[in-house]
């Protein structure tokens, strides 16, 4: 985090975090009348919370700097512009002028403190996913169907389209949590038929990632082991993952079921659907299942639109 | 088109969905003729299944007439035409497991396969109209239904019987059948069977069929036991009597051979207390299942004997007589049934007039009567066995 001290944002904001701090702790009177609000006893415990939190984190910016104490900022100015929004509503008045310009000063830091923690937080930080299943296929089959990469988007749910670009170079479209898409090309680093294909993605990716898949006999001649492995940076690293987990995004989750449709498709030719889970890979984690019943014809309308059907 | 759908706990109503359509390309349509309400379903209408979703159409046991077939049907196996008979589980064909014959152990059919593998570890095949743990797939009770893999799971049938002959060889028949081939019976066993429903019957008559000595049927309500002695069977009833004493007094002490549980995770229990404890652990979810048959079984069977268990369970239970298990060197046996591997040998004992499939139908109704039909089963009234819906 050696970079971290370094960086004027992240010092400039400890010190903002310092001169805020000061006055709010010892004069906690002063401060609230200042930007226009009431100097009770409630909003003076207030102020000064407020001022032991800006402290709390100008200490942790300026001696041991790290992402989570510009996280911690960004959470502190959530709860501020709560305060302040409700201290708006609630105004009688007098100073309203000045409590109107002490919101948009906090909106303001707000801003720089999202744009500081994310730039900031660990690009670096990479996550590792493996999966394995095990086919009925011999192993130079089972390679052939993953080696064929346009075909991938049939059963990998992130996948929108895998475009063949050279002997070893491809292009890859992926959606991503929030509606957006990544884009990045690839290259082949490994390829022996029937036993093992890797690549990488190239400079400029959206998402740096590599991956290889190992394909070995399964024992007493009963099809293929398929082991899968991939590597990426995730943007916002950590906090990142928490966020898309939260909004039902697990990644480890979603690899296997990625394979399990990788298994439906290379031994019976289609990615099965029902009609609780008509969508086939589309039906991420799971949920939300429709009704096992029939689709109305405006469902399957938009179910063929999709055009991910094998058969 | 019609179908029976699951409305919340303890609520099923006939309503107009829109009809089937092929999702894959190796799936068929079926135009169904007649459709069963079983034992199982109730387990599901009760709630005690996780993963039913409002609106989900019920029904597992099934049969009819191909209307559609998808590009990819190996039409040298299924064409438009054909009479049907449909399994229950949905099989693929291609797997590991449907290579073993294990169809409803299928690695492929269940598209929810993620849900299911938290539960049971490793995920089990789709089933029509059984909640979303064994794939949210639409159930039969309806008057079309939408078959998967259709080249590899249903029986076409040339045969002239009539549909109540054939009719139960997609789930009842099969099971009871697997439930006593997994007994491993040897000739002058003594085979006791919990629970006289259609399932338990048909177990009963395999048994003998197998070559089993003397078969007891277990049950409380007196119109099954009464049609399993009309069989020619001893029977319990565990609500006036100890059922492990009666079964060392008819077994001259020795406890019976073979083990049958028919019932699953609704059991009821003789003694109150017994019965309180379970059903107190299951309403705080703290067990999900209440295993009285399958204790009993355990505990009253021969040391040496085997326990098969056909009898639905769904999750986690409590009390389980592991030290009987292991230190009296009981074999347990379960499975849903693997019901393609049986259909066609069955359909020939039949034709052979070997078992009467039919012997256990006390009503029929037409489709649009399901929730009283579902009322009657449910509650054990009209001496209630086995229901047959006709959907045309």
């Amino acid at each position: 985090m050696k970079t971290l001290r370094r960086d004027p944002l992240v010092r400039g904001l400890g010190l903002a975090s310092a001169a805020l701090g000061i006055p709010q702790v010892a004069k906690p009177a002063d401060v609230a009348r200042g930007i226009g609000v009431a100097a009770g006893p409630r909003q003076r415990t207030a102020t000064v919370a407020v001022g032991v939190r800006e402290l709390t984190a100008a200490a942790g910016l300026l001696a041991r700097p790290h992402p989570v104490w510009l996280w911690g900022r960004v959470g502190g100015d959530v709860v501020d512009l709560a305060l302040l929004t409700r201290t708006l509503r609630r105004h009688d008045g007098r100073g309203l002028g000045r409590t109107a310009l002490a919101t948009a000063a906090v909106a303001a830091l707000t801003t720089v403190d999202v744009y500081t923690a994310v730039t900031r937080t660990g690009k670096g930080s990479e996550t590792t996913l493996t999966a394995t299943t095990t086919v009925s296929n011999p192993p130079e089959e089972a390679y052939a169907y993953w080696r064929r990469l346009e075909g991938l988007p049939t059963f990998m749910a992130h996948l929108e389209e895998v475009r063949r670009t050279g002997a070893t170079t491809s292009h890859w479209r992926a959606s991503a949590p929030f509606g957006r898409t990544v884009e990045w090309d690839a290259e082949v680093t490994e390829d022996v038929p029937g036993s093992v294909l890797a690549w990488r993605s190239l400079d400029g990716a959206d998402i740096d990632n590599r991956g290889e898949v190992r394909f070995s006999p399964a024992p007493g001649g009963s099809g293929t082991e398929v082991h899968v492995t991939l590597r990426y940076a995730l943007p916002a690293g950590a906090l990142g993952r928490a966020v898309a987990r939260y909004f039902g995004e697990e990644p480890s989750q979603q690899l296997d079921d990625d394979l399990r449709r990788f298994k439906q498709a290379v031994e019976t030719g289609e990615v099965v659907r029902s009609e609780g889970a008509p969508a086939g890979k589309r039906a991420r984690g799971e949920f939300p299942q429709h009704p096992a019943r029939p689709l109305t014809s405006k469902e399957l309308k938009k179910l063929t639109k999709l055009k991910e059907t094998l058969s | 088109m019609k179908a029976t759908c699951w409305t919340g706990p303890d609520s099923v109503s006939v309503e107009d969905v829109p009809d089937p359509s092929v999702l894959n390309g190796r799936d068929a349509v079926v135009r169904i003729t007649s459709t069963a309400i079983c034992g199982s379903d109730l387990h599901l209408v009760d709630g005690y299944v996780p993963g039913m979703q409002k609106g989900d159409i019920l029904g597992h046991e099934f049969m009819g007439e191909v209307v559609e077939v998808g590009a990819g049907v190996d039409r040298s196996k299924i064409r438009v035409g054909d009479r049907v008979v449909v399994p229950f589980p949905i099989a693929c064909g291609a797997c590991a497991a449907c290579r073993a014959r294990l169809y409803s152990c299928c690695e492929n059919s269940n598209p929810n396969a993620g849900l299911a593998e938290k539960v049971f570890g490793h995920p089990t095949a789709g089933i029509y109209g059984y909640s979303h743990l064994t794939g949210g797939f639409a159930g039969g009770q309806a008057e079309y239904a939408r078959v998967p893999f259709a080249d590899v799971n249903p029986l076409v049938v040339e045969s002239d019987l009539d549909d109540e002959q054939l009719l139960f060889l997609s789930d009842v028949l099969p099971t009871g059948y697997m439930a006593a081939e997994m007994c491993d019976i040897t000739d002058g066993d003594v085979v006791a069977v919990w629970g006289a429903g259609a399932v338990g019957q048909f177990a009963m008559d395999s048994a003998r069929m197998l070559g089993a000595a003397k078969v007891i049927a277990i049950d409380k309500e007196p119109y099954r036991l009464d049609m399993a002695a009309a069989q020619g069977y001893e029977t319990i009833d565990f609500e006036t009597v100890d059922v492990r004493s009666a079964l060392l007094d008819m077994t001259g002490g020795r406890g019976p051979d073979k083990c049958v549980d028919a019932v699953g995770l609704e059991a009821t229990h003789g003694s109150p207390h017994v019965d309180f404890y379970d059903r107190a652990k299951q309403a705080v979810r703290a067990e999900s299942d209440r295993p009285h048959a399958l204790r009993q079984a355990i505990t009253s069977c021969r040391s040496g004997g085997v326990v098969s268990v056909v009898g639905v369970y769904g999750g986690l239970v409590d009390k389980f007589p592991v030290g009987a298990w292991m230190n009296r060197s009981l074999t347990l046996r379960a499975g849903q049934c693997h019901v393609h591997r049986y259909m066609k040998p069955l359909l020939e004992r039949i034709e052979r007039g070997e078992i009467d499939p039919t012997r256990v139908i006390t009503h029929r109704m037409p489709l649009v009567e399901a929730p009283k039909g579902y009322e009657l089963f449910r509650n054990k009234r009209e001496n209630c066995e086995k229901i047959v819906l006709s959907a045309r």
